[in-house]
């Protein structure tokens, strides 16, 4: 039920890649980018990687965090709103320059993307994850 | 000693007269049997490679989650002296008053009769409840299903599965190995079932899940039993007592309860409900053994938090138990420091509900709850009432009450189960730290392989390798790990994403398989 730092961390990957990757897939034709089809793909998916590999050293944080914690646990709730932590940390780096492998994205369309992408992974890791993976939650969230 | 769970029984008593295929002492004395023995006994044979016996919701998990691995109900058999699977669990519930309507202290995700636990009690229950478990326990309390929606749930997954196809009536007796491989499980069945007084399942596996070995009681309370012959002003919440309730309606009258837990918690609102709802005087004394008043824990790390007497907590166990760090972490572990781990999630506790913190408070206020901390001495009867002496930290003490509600649920030693201390005895099955059956990762009874294997879940394994045995979503735990052990011997299909979403959609139309 509750995921181990390491299911965390596999769990992140493989939903951020695959339903993140599929979202993205999806949603970038319609995001205002201001740029061409090609452009825009090497934004959004240079948001997704950022936050793919950004989000496993976030995960060290949470998991120091939740040893104060007697369950042991980390809240639906927190799931949800580090998203907001995350999402400013990954934008400050775009705007920044930090990703020296691409000019950046505009605000409403970076909004748009992390926003959705951030809700529909939340909500396929809290219920229909455990369909196909039915030994996932038993093993703490890990995938292999 | 019990022959099986604390639950009413259907099956006759096992004190019957002689009757043709019955049990002899060579069988009774010898660990592994032959075929030819149980032939010489005339006891009948029948063969089916899984049983599992109990017939509770621990049985029910494990055959819902072959079904769904595919192993056709012809391969299986339950052998229980219940009706359903929920009956024995809702005996309890009920008793120690959580009826139908009230909910249980369990996970929305701990679902038994979906394997996969999603959608979770809550997201079936509505809107409301998902917000409920969206901020839990943050902003709300923790989300818990009522008994009734567990129960009903149940019912359409038994059919679903087609569970009552497999479920032999009786009162198992014994599992004994058998030369050559396999065991022999021994039936009793309810008079006049059968021609003969027993019938042994020869089977590849068998599955124990009998549930608590029995209630144990205090021994002041035992002694008050024994020496007064008095069962009704002092029970345990585990029996019915609804007189007490009715009691009380009738005349207003003193209660003393004792125990931190949360069935006192829930006899505690019982009792202070009647007070509001029917106008009663009801005046309670709580008893503490140990008085927790605030946060508590071996240190930083690991606090509990606490208040007023209790211990707080969500559920049964620290909610990573299912899945999380402390379930990896227990699971590692053997010996000394296994048992350490125990102590250290252990301890009574409750959960933190708002209704109860507001009865209490206004009790302590207008001063009809009042709480002492200490052990009871002795019990004695005066005319209609029971004097109880009680040392407590403000020295002994003298009160009387015309009830004692004692509300700790202790368990009985394994042995105390007929079935348990035969397989102590004669099968090879061990004791692990905690004193209960010794199981492994797999849950396989260790010490008990014969070309098979025994699996045993539920209750009696606690203090293993998974700590939350005793729970809804550990009894499932369990089942897939017994069903993995299985499907690598090749009794059932493996369940990887494609079978497991189809499974789930078929679940989700209610399909029959």
């Amino acid at each position: 039920m509750l995921p181990t730092l390491n299911g965390r961390i596999q769990t992140r990957i493989f939903l951020l890649v695959v339903v993140g990757g599929l979202w993205t897939l999806i949603i970038t034709p319609i995001l205002p980018t201001g740029v061409g089809i090609g452009a825009s793909y090497g934004a959004t998916f240079s948001v997704i990687l950022v936050t793919t590999v950004l989000g496993v050293l976030w995960e060290l944080l949470y998991h120091g965090l939740q040893q104060f914690r007697w369950e042991k646990d980390w809240p639906t709730l927190f799931g949800f709103l580090t998203g907001i932590n995350e999402g400013l940390l990954v934008w400050f780096l775009f705007a920044g320059g930090a990703v020296f492998w691409h000019d950046g994205i505009p605000g409403p369309a970076f909004v748009i993307h992390f926003v959705t992408t951030w809700i529909i992974v939340f909500l396929v890791a809290n219920g229909p994850m455990r369909v196909p993976f039915v030994h996932w939650r038993i093993n703490g969230g890990r995938l292999v | 000693m019990s022959e099986s769970t604390i639950a009413p029984q259907h099956a006759q008593p096992p004190s019957a007269p002689p009757q043709r295929g019955d049990l002899n002492d060579r069988l009774i004395a010898t660990d592994v049997w032959t075929d030819q023995m149980l032939a010489e006994a005339g006891i009948p044979i029948i063969d089916v490679p899984f049983v599992t016996f109990g017939g509770g919701i621990g049985s029910f998990v494990t055959v819902d989650y072959l079904r769904i691995c595919g192993v056709p109900t012809s391969a299986m058999r339950v052998l229980t002296p219940l009706k359903t699977p929920w009956e024995s669990y809702e005996y309890l519930t009920t008793v120690s008053q959580i009826p139908r309507t009230e909910r249980l202290r369990s996970d929305s995700a701990s679902t038994p009769d979906n394997i996969w636990g999603f959608p979770s009690y809550a997201l079936r229950e509505g809107p409301k409840q998902w917000w409920n478990v969206f901020v839990e326990p943050i902003f709300k309390r923790y989300y818990t299903p009522k008994a009734g929606h567990a129960f009903t749930s149940m019912e359409r997954e038994m059919y679903r599965i087609r569970y009552p196809e497999m479920v032999v009536h009786g009162q198992v007796r014994m599992v004994r190995r058998r030369a050559g491989g396999g065991y022999f499980t021994v039936l009793t069945p309810p008079e006049g079932a059968a021609s003969t007084r027993r019938i042994a399942y020869r089977s590849q596996w068998v599955h124990v899940a009998v549930g608590y070995p029995g209630l144990k009681f205090l021994p002041d309370l035992q002694r008050y039993r024994q020496e007064h012959n008095d069962f009704a002003k002092v029970v345990n919440a585990y029996e019915p007592h609804e007189h007490v309730y009715e009691r009380l309606h009738k005349r207003p009258g003193t209660v003393l309860i004792r125990g931190g837990g949360i069935v006192a918690s829930r006899v505690l609102q019982r009792l202070i409900d009647d007070r509001d709802q029917r106008g009663l005087q009801t005046q309670i004394v709580h008893l503490f053994r140990t008085y927790v008043d605030k946060a508590h824990g071996p240190g930083i790390f690991k606090r509990r938090r606490g208040a007023d007497g209790w211990a707080y907590q969500g559920f049964n166990y620290p909610k990573s138990v299912w899945g999380g760090q402390l379930k990896q972490q227990v699971r590692k572990t053997h010996g000394e420091e296994r048992a350490r781990l125990y102590k250290e999630m252990g301890g009574t506790n409750t959960p933190l509900r708002n209704d109860w913190l507001e009865q209490l408070d206004r009790g302590r206020r207008e001063g009809w709850y009042r709480v002492v901390i200490g052990q009871i001495d002795t019990m004695r009867p005066v005319g209609d009432l029971v004097e109880v002496a009680v040392s407590s930290d403000q020295g002994p003490q003298l009160g009387t009450f015309d009830f004692v509600i004692d509300c700790t649920g202790l368990e009985a030693d394994i042995r105390e189960h007929r079935v348990l201390a035969d397989l102590l005895d004669h099968s090879g099955a061990g004791r692990n730290p905690v004193g209960r059956l010794d199981v492994g990762t797999n849950f396989e009874l260790l010490g008990t392989q014969n070309g098979g294997k025994i699996y045993a879940s539920g209750s009696a394994t606690l203090g293993g390798p998974f700590p939350g045995v005793d729970t809804f979503f550990g009894l499932q735990i369990a089942a897939q790990e017994i069903a993995d052990d299985l499907i690598k011997q090749g009794f059932a299909q493996k369940l990887g994403p494609g079978r497991s979403t189809s499974q789930w959609w078929k679940w989700v139309r209610n399909k029959q398989i």
